[in-house]
């Protein structure tokens, strides 16, 4: 509602460079797609419940007796409590779980690996086509190509997020996640770790750096662009 | 009614008064055992904490209000947003409408008191000494500062040095028995304490809410409290639950604390719900639409919600088969809230609402309510999850659930139920200027905040940054936040003066239909003068005179010849007259028991070892004591229950209301067994660096002992108990299952021998599961020992032989826990 309402101005004037709805890569994008069905979606059903109290008020009672009540039953419980919101959710879960399908790291020909460590409060970021190359708080990845970033953690538990590229998975101690990421575009994307981890939180950050083919092979070759 | 003269009400007053009151001065408050007066003194403590965690919001948008700002160092900045959420949750959400229950419960379901009044004393007193410990943390700057779940290994030794950690674990824990206390508590009164005739299908609708609710209590909890103190044995004795690199998992802790964490959601929504179902009706001057319905959505909401806590651990890296799993659970969780919505609108529309102050706190429930189950969904499903978690979205979406979904309809309560707590109607008219300040306060606050999260704002960060687009929002959110907080405040001052100083009411001004309104107000110490018979959900509507009635006496016990606390119990589904209970005095058992219990869980933070099994010793002699008082040394057979009936006191029933108590304090602990299980299969199937070095081997003599002692214990206490209702000789039995005991004791003794607690989680979890195995097996000794004791001194016969029951439900829980416990430890060094 409001939300919605003020969205153009909000966007007019914000930095974007860590914003969740201002994709730059096929994952965010879907998932702001998802966002935006969501609000349009619940903003109706808000307006509709609304109005349903408002009317309330309005009308005098209505008709007393059992046979009344068992038609407001099969209307409001069964109708609206049972129906309506089963209907709502069966759909929406069914594509949520559908473009979850879609965001996993499946295998592929173009996928590149790299190798992402969190540690209070710094990321370590290792690609296994470099071997012994190795990046504090900058992640250099291809634009364009899918990349697989393996997570990890050596001490807390932290969160890789580059809120424009892709959701956010954590980084555990002893185990390795895997997240799909991607961006359209050479550029620099902000990240973050988004699992609280004590006084350094705030500043445990990150850039994603996002090369052409060109400067990425360089970078493989050792060339720091 | 009856031809039988009958007291006045006034001189029936007078009988009663003196059987029920505190005792005098502030000695009576230590040693109160009443519900109104525990009730009181528990909703004005969670309301101190309301107002504590509500400075503490204030000074986190103080802190946010501007960028970069210097106001607070994230040192202090975490303690304060730990403390925020952790008051809001533990000491304030939870307490206070365990509070309101401990007042409305008795005069809703027409009885004199709760089940075990020493029991709500108990827990209060709990509540209070840890809930001042946790603030005097706060102002000696050693507060929790980890976040309100503690994830570890940032919780752990390691990365949290210090006692604010322990502080958080066990002071919380120590909170977690006053409400297990509480529910324990409240099961017992919904199902055996109530008005004849309130069958299942006519409890008032808030009975049955509470009723879920504490049953959700009883099963949530505990897998939270093991996790609790598993995380505190890993910081005192270095034993490797959560350390991946010795087989530990801290996934293993997200899972027990969300497997309390979620169902926690609905056990505070719950009891709102239940206050809304009482109140709309009456505000709309009708009957609740679809009862059976809104029953049947609270019981699925409650089994729904153990279903889903894994979608608070969406980005975990949990496969998405699993996720799936959880997402659709989540979703489905919202039918059974979709139908009450629609119930109460149909409920609306069916009658002819008005517009008091109430319903107003009502519809801005709805309001705010419906956004923030809307935007529940959304966080439902998993890849916008992905996005939105740990951002302020979700700070956003759980303001507006907890806020909007719990707080305005408990302040609705307050307001509808004034009468009944205080004895005085409204007066003063702040509450309408209050309540739009709240609203636009709230909204102001929160809506825009779910955009800053989108935007990318975390949860937690300590200040936001210069050109990040979040300082308008967060700007309007800090004024806004302030004009909620004065609101409240208002809603706290109108409250405190109008149940001070406003004018004395009528009985029932809303012209309300249930029996808490049937009772002079504020409600008497004994509550109803007679326990009436009733036949439909609606009482006072079908007979106006049932008040009179009550007051007269002409109900069950209407005549105090005994001169102490009796009540009547009923059965359970159909609420026929069963037996009279007869309560405790005022005692200053619970108080002490409570103090002594403090000292058991806050010594530990200190390392005071000794201290900690100095009042455990201490705990153990006052519980016996408490449970000593209990019982009659002679039979006294039937005795007149009024209204021409005539039944056995609550010593001579086979299954006393303590027998109950038990159960369902067993169906806590029994969780708390299961989640133990849990944990030790998750960590052998998920855990990194497993198998561990080495397995124990069970040997011969451990399970032989086991297996012997777990017979004979249970025989033996069977072979007692046919011999107290025979008249015949016990001791050959009791010595028996004592031996038996002591065999059990022995086996899971052979675990401890076999393993090095800190070396692997493996050795780590068997010593919790065999030093759990031993604790029930000597606990269960000692309650052998005390029924002994209680034969010599002639409580028990064959009629009176309750006791016994209960001992025997100790022991075979005692003997089911090593068979499962013992058998899960040895079952891998079995295996080939």
């Amino acid at each position: 509602m409001v939300i919605g309402g003020i969205t153009p101005l909000m966007l007019a004037g914000c930095e974007e460079r860590v914003s969740a709805v201002h994709p730059a890569g096929p994952a965010a994008d879907i998932i702001a797609t998802l966002w935006w069905v969501m609000l349009a979606g619940a903003t109706a059903i808000f307006l509709l419940v609304t109005i349903l109290l408002v009317l309330a008020f309005r009308r005098g009672g209505g008709p007393s007796g059992e046979a009344a009540d068992i038609r407001r039953e099969t209307v409001w419980i069964k109708g609206l409590g049972l129906g309506f919101t089963m209907a709502v959710l069966a759909a929406l879960t069914v594509w949520g779980l559908w473009i979850g399908e879609r965001l996993l790291p499946r295998p592929g020909p173009d996928v590149v690996a790299v190798e992402a460590e969190g540690r209070q409060w710094v990321w370590r970021f290792t690609y296994p086509d470099a071997p012994g190359r190795m990046t504090e708080d900058e992640l250099h990845i291809p634009a364009s190509r899918p990349i697989d970033v393996h997570i990890t953690s050596t001490d807390v538990i932290h969160s890789f997020w580059v809120p424009r590229l892709a959701g956010k998975l954590d980084a555990i101690p002893g185990h390795v996640n895997v997240l799909r990421i991607e961006a359209w575009e050479p550029g620099e994307y902000a990240g973050f770790s988004a699992e609280f981890s004590g006084t350094g939180y705030r500043r445990h950050t990150f850039t994603v750096i996002a090369h052409e083919a060109a400067a990425w092979n360089a970078f493989l070759a050792g060339e720091m662009p | 009614m009856t031809d039988k003269p009958r007291l006045t009400a006034l001189r029936l007053h007078k009988a009663l008064y003196p059987i029920w009151r505190n005792d005098p001065g502030w000695k009576g408050i230590l040693t109160t055992v009443n519900n109104n007066t525990i009730g009181g003194m528990f909703i004005m403590g969670a309301t101190g904490m309301f107002l504590v965690g509500g400075i503490l919001a204030m000074l986190i948008r103080a802190q946010l209000a501007s960028p970069n700002s210097a106001f607070m160092g994230p040192e202090v900045y975490n303690q304060i947003f730990t403390m925020h959420g952790t008051i809001m949750m533990f000491l304030f959400a939870i307490p206070f409408f365990e509070a309101l229950t401990i007042i409305l419960l008795p005069g809703m379901l027409g009885t004199r008191d709760l089940a075990f009044p020493r029991l709500g004393a108990f827990a209060f007193w709990c509540y209070m000494i840890g809930s001042t410990s946790m603030i005097v943390a706060l102002l000696a700057g050693v507060a929790p500062d980890g976040g309100w779940f503690m994830y570890p290994p940032l919780s752990s030794s390691a990365y949290s040095p210090g006692i604010n950690t322990d502080i958080w674990l066990l002071g919380i824990s120590f909170i977690e028995i006053s409400a297990i206390s509480a529910a324990v508590e409240i099961v017992v009164s919904v199902l055996r304490y109530r008005a004849a005739g309130m069958s299942l299908d006519k409890l008032p609708i808030f009975a049955w809410y509470m009723l879920v609710v504490a049953v959700m209590i009883l099963t949530a909890f505990p897998p939270m409290i093991l996790g609790s103190l598993i995380l505190e044995l890993e910081r005192a004795f270095d034993m490797p639950f959560f350390q991946a690199e010795h087989g530990g998992d801290s996934l293993l802790w997200q899972h027990l604390f969300w497997l309390f964490g979620h169902p926690e959601v609905y056990i505070i929504f719950l009891p709102a719900a239940g206050v809304v179902s009482m109140i709309l009706p009456v505000m709309a001057r009708t009957t609740l639409l679809g009862y059976g319905w809104v029953v049947t959505a609270a019981i699925s909401l409650a089994v729904l919600s153990f279903g889903l806590w894994v979608h608070h651990m969406f980005t975990t890296g949990i496969p998405h088969m699993g996720l799936a799993f959880f997402s659709a659970v989540s979703t489905l969780v919202a039918v059974p809230t979709g139908v009450q919505i629609f119930a109460w609108i149909g409920t609306l529309w069916k009658g002819r609402p008005e517009l008091h102050l109430p319903m107003l706190w009502i519809l801005g429930f709805f309001v705010t309510f419906v956004m923030g189950g809307l935007t529940g969904v959304m966080v439902a499903m998993v890849p916008f999850d992905w996005q939105a978690h740990d951002t302020y979205f979700v700070v956003a979406h759980l303001h507006y659930v907890l806020i909007g979904g719990y707080v305005f309809p408990m302040i609705a309560g307050v307001y509808y139920w004034l009468p009944v707590l205080s004895g005085r109607k409204r007066f003063f008219r702040m509450g309408e200027t209050a309540f739009w300040l709240v609203m636009v306060g709230f909204h102001g606050t929160f809506l825009l905040l779910h955009w800053a999260g989108l935007l990318g704002m975390r949860r937690r960060v300590d200040t936001i940054e210069a050109g990040s687009g979040w300082e308008l929002i967060n700007l309007l959110a800090s004024i806004s936040g302030f004009i909620l907080a004065i609101g409240f405040a208002l809603v706290v001052l109108d409250v405190a003066v109008n149940a001070v100083v406003a004018v004395r009411c009528r009985r029932n001004p809303w012209n309300a239909g249930t029996l808490e309104w049937a009772t002079p107000i504020p409600g008497p110490a004994y509550n109803v003068a007679s326990i009436p018979v009733i036949s439909s959900r609606y009482p006072l509507y079908d007979n106006p005179d049932l008040p009179v009635q009550i007051a007269r006496g002409e109900g069950f016990l209407g005549t105090p010849i005994r001169n102490r606390r009796e009540t009547l119990a009923v059965s359970v589904s159909r609420a026929e007259p069963e037996f009279i209970a007869v309560f405790p005095h005022n005692s200053i058992i619970p108080f002490a028991m409570a103090v002594v219990t403090s000292i058991v869980f806050l010594a530990p933070v200190f390392k005071w070892w000794w201290l900690m099994f100095a009042a455990a010793a201490g705990v153990t002699v006052l519980a016996l004591c408490w449970v000593w008082q209990g019982g009659s040394r002679q039979d006294e057979g039937l005795l007149d229950a009024g209204r021409g009936l005539s039944l056995p006191t609550h010593a001579e029933v086979p299954y006393p209301p303590g027998w109950w108590g038990t159960l369902f304090l067993l169906l806590a602990n029994s969780v708390l067994f299961g989640s133990l299980l849990f944990g030790y299969a998750f960590l052998w199937t998920v855990a990194p660096n497993w198998p561990p070095p080495a397995i124990l081997q069970p040997g011969f003599w451990g399970p032989v002992l086991a297996i012997g002692g777990g017979a004979f214990a249970s025989g033996g206490i069977r072979l007692a108990d046919r011999a107290i209702r025979n008249e015949g000789a016990s001791w050959l039995g009791l010595l028996a299952s004592l031996a038996g005991l002591a065999g059990l004791g022995a086996g899971a003794w052979t675990i401890f021998a076999g393993t090095t607690y800190n070396a692997h989680a493996y050795d780590a979890t068997l010593w919790v599961i065999a030093g759990y195995v031993t604790f029930h097996a000597g606990l269960a000794g000692l309650m052998v020992l005390f029924l002994t004791a209680r034969i010599q001194a002639g409580f028990i016969s064959a009629r009176r032989c309750g006791d016994a029951r209960v001992v025997q439900l100790w022991i075979d829980y005692a003997v089911l826990v090593a068979g499962l416990g013992l058998g899960a430890a040895w079952l891998p060094g079995w295996l080939p």
